[in-house]
């Protein structure tokens, strides 16, 4: 766990997946998110790191347009998705959401049995034909999140029976269950132990060959570990971004220099 | 806190955490008290009226044998149902009056001082109704001794029930002390029978004379429809409209004001609703009056906004994350609504509505503005039509026995709130089932 290693890893010159351009969020008065520009590339897994209440979750959730559920929430700039702008009018945030998955900070199992959880998405969306095809793809996506073994007796036991980090776990199976284009994960590891940890992540770098993954997260190693490229934010601000190699071995900014020094240590 | 040591020993307890106990023990004790109050409170409640109702249930009734003559019941012969029919009560009155009479002499009673009015008195008006029914569903029993059990009047059943006593029945023109040996005779020889009396719950309501014929029957088809109607039209419009309210609608000054509204609709009298409903649904849209559809309409107005809270409430309660949860799959704000919030918010909108409807059952002031304390002796007929049918209600039926001067009423109302108290129970107990059900299902 103590790997200090960077990954090096070839970071094909992807296209990119998500741009933000001069992105602002307001929580009614209060000012969370400050002039992000980011590009998010394709089939490259990216890093959020910062302090605690800097506004990395904020951010995910503009990518996806979660943040239309909360009234005080104010979102200005403009963000693209394969070009296309998803604050457009004629966007519908639900179809936008198909393609944009997202794993939650706080697991949140719908209190159904496990199967249903992971198949809600595939049957509204209409991805199968058959009962049996359901349940491949319920079975592949519980063993991708390294649940299956697990749960495999208990298919039918409520989601909401099962321990923090599994119900975290879950989460990643009925996210991935709707075959997102891009998938966001806010802290999916917070909760799961360094063998579960290691799964997801090993999930993460799998599910790099065909989405773009968002990763917020607490760990440095594991921002090392995962990602190609990071982002820091801080107080709301994006401070540095660019490739996990360079922020780590040699961050431009003082703060991120200070924050990745003074997490490891 | 000078006195106690920082570190103490943990058998030990320090000041502040007795009294922290002491205080904690006196609410415990608090509240235990006003349970037992209310317990007992409730427990003399139901002694009261179960004490005093329990008997409505149960009628009196004398067993003798008379011959249908044939020439008083059908002289032409023939049977022909149209002139059996022209047959009045009157004629079968003096029918039984007679047989009573045979059937006192034979059993060698004999009462100095019973005249032939008191011993015809004796015998409830209701019981050559009966007979006149049997015997035109059946006609060949003319010409048959019969044996039948005819009610007896009020008085005397209240005598079998230890109501009336000699000495009350010493004030009272309504009952001579002659009846009343020729009771206790009766009675001596084994022909007056208290028993179960089914006609209580089935029958229809009789004249003030007649409390021992007086039953429930259209009381509880009225308030059976009227529930069931007061479901149809409340619980879906006033589910969907909390819905819309709670998941679909802008928050802004408007919603913020239908808020305010409904929340005060739920606490207006509702002898208002009975007005309103006076003047839209009969006056204005001119359905018919005392009919279990104008009451139901009145009724779940006065319910809407109580389900309405009720549905808001626990539609508010389900957490935020299980819609975030569902939204986050690509779940449109519908399916979200009902695949996740919905089933979670269930048990808590069954609650209300059964707080709703049995407000609802018990109502009694709007259905008097609207007609439905008229004396209604027809059943309504069988929906959808015997809707728009004149009928009674139950809290309006007690409303009723109680004005009446008959103190063998005081007990029919007893019964009658017996009656509703089961219908409630029931009630309660189904949405405690269904509520079981719901919240077993996750
Ligand atoms: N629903 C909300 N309403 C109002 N303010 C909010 C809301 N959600 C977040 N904020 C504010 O926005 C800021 C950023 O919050 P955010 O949740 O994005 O932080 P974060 O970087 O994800 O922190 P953490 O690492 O602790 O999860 C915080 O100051 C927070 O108080
Ligand atoms: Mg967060």
């Amino acid at each position: 766990m103590n790997d200090m290693r960077i990954v090096e890893r070839l970071v094909e010159t992807q296209g990119n997946k998500i741009s933000a351009r001069a992105v602002q969020v307001h929580y009614g008065t209060s000012h969370a998110i400050k002039d992000v520009d980011v590009d998010i590339l394709d089939k490259t897994v990216t890093a959020f790191i910062g302090p605690s209440g800097c506004g990395k979750s904020t951010f995910l959730r503009c990518l996806n347009r979660m943040n239309d559920t909360i009234a005080a929430c104010k979102v200005t700039g403009k963000i693209t998705l394969d070009g296309e702008d998803i604050y457009d009018a004629r966007v519908d945030p639900v179809q936008l959401r198909a393609k944009v998955g997202m794993v939650f900070q706080k697991p949140n199992p719908f209190p159904k049995s496990i199967y249903d959880n992971v198949a809600y998405g595939p049957k509204i969306h209409g991805l199968t034909r058959s009962k049996a095809e359901l349940d491949e793809i319920v079975e592949s996506c519980l063993r991708k999140a390294a649940l299956w073994n697990e749960v495999k007796d208990r298919l039918t036991a409520p989601g909401t029976g099962l321990s923090g980090g599994q119900q975290q776990r879950l989460c990643i199976a009925r996210a991935i269950a709707t075959s997102p284009e891009v998938l966001l994960m806010d802290e999916p590891c917070s909760a799961l132990d360094p063998i579960a940890t290691a799964q997801v992540e090993e999930l993460i770098d799998e599910l790099r060959d065909q989405f773009s993954v968002v990763i917020v997260t607490h760990s440095m190693q594991q921002a090392a570990r995962v990602s190609q490229r990071t982002a820091f934010f801080h107080l709301g601000n994006l401070v540095e971004y660019g490739e996990t190699g360079q922020i780590f071995t040699n961050p431009r900014d003082p703060r991120t220099e200070s924050y990745i020094s003074g997490r490891i240590g | 806190m000078t006195d106690t040591p920082k570190s103490g020993s943990i058998f030990t307890q320090t000041g502040l955490m007795a009294k922290r106990n002491a205080s904690e023990k006196r609410f415990r004790f608090y509240g235990l008290v006003a349970v037992v109050a209310s317990l007992m409170m409730l427990a003399f409640i139901l002694f009261t009226i179960f004490s005093a109702g329990l008997s409505s249930f149960r009628q009196t009734t004398v067993t003798f044998s008379l011959e249908l003559t044939e020439a008083k019941l059908d002289p032409k012969g023939g049977r022909d149902p149209a002139k059996l029919a022209k047959v009045t009560t009157v004629g079968y009155n003096k029918l039984i009056g007679t047989g009573f009479a045979a059937a006192i002499k034979e059993h060698g009673i004999e009462i100095e001082g019973l005249t032939d009015k008191d011993a015809a008195g004796f015998l409830s008006d209701e019981a050559a109704a009966n007979l006149r029914d049997r015997v035109l569903a059946d006609p060949t029993l003319i010409g048959q001794t019969v044996e039948i059990n005819a009610l007896v009047m009020g008085r005397i059943d209240g005598f079998m029930k230890g109501r009336v006593t000699a000495e009350s029945a010493a004030n009272d023109s309504n009952i001579s002390a002659e009846q009343l040996a020729l009771a206790k005779a009766l009675d001596d020889k084994g022909l007056l029978h208290l028993s179960f009396n089914p006609a209580f719950i089935t029958g229809t309501d009789a004249s003030d004379t007649r409390p021992e014929a007086a039953g429930l029957g259209v009381a509880i088809l009225g308030s059976a429809y009227m529930m069931l109607l007061v479901i149809v039209l409340a619980l879906p419009v006033g589910v969907a409209a909390s819905i819309y309210l709670e998941e679909f609608a802008p928050k802004n000054k408007l919603t913020d004001l239908i808020e305010v509204n409904i929340s005060n609709l739920a606490a207006v009298p509702s002898i208002v609703f009975g007005i309103l409903g006076l003047a839209i649904f009969i006056n204005f849209a001119g359905l018919p009056q005392s009919s279990s559809l104008v009451g139901a309409l009145v009724l779940s107005l006065m319910t809407l906004p109580t389900i309405i809270i009720a549905t808001r409430a626990s539609l508010k309660a389900v957490p935020p994350s299980i819609r975030d949860a569902a939204l986050g799959v690509g779940a449109s704000k519908m399916q979200t609504t009902f695949h996740h919030v919905l089933p979670l918010a269930i048990p808590g909108i069954l609650t209300g509505a059964i707080i709703g409807l049995a407000r609802a059952l018990g109502e009694t002031a709007p259905l008097l503005l609207i007609g439905m304390v008229a004396f209604v002796r027809e059943y309504p007929g069988a929906p959808p039509a015997g809707f728009s049918d004149p009928a009674s209600a139950l809290p309006v039926q007690i409303y009723q026995w109680t004005q009446r001067s008959d103190p063998a009423f005081v007990e029919r109302a007893s019964g009658a709130i017996i009656v509703l108290l089961v219908f409630l129970l029931v009630m309660n107990t189904t949405a405690i089932l269904l509520r079981r059900r719901f919240e077993r299902r996750w």
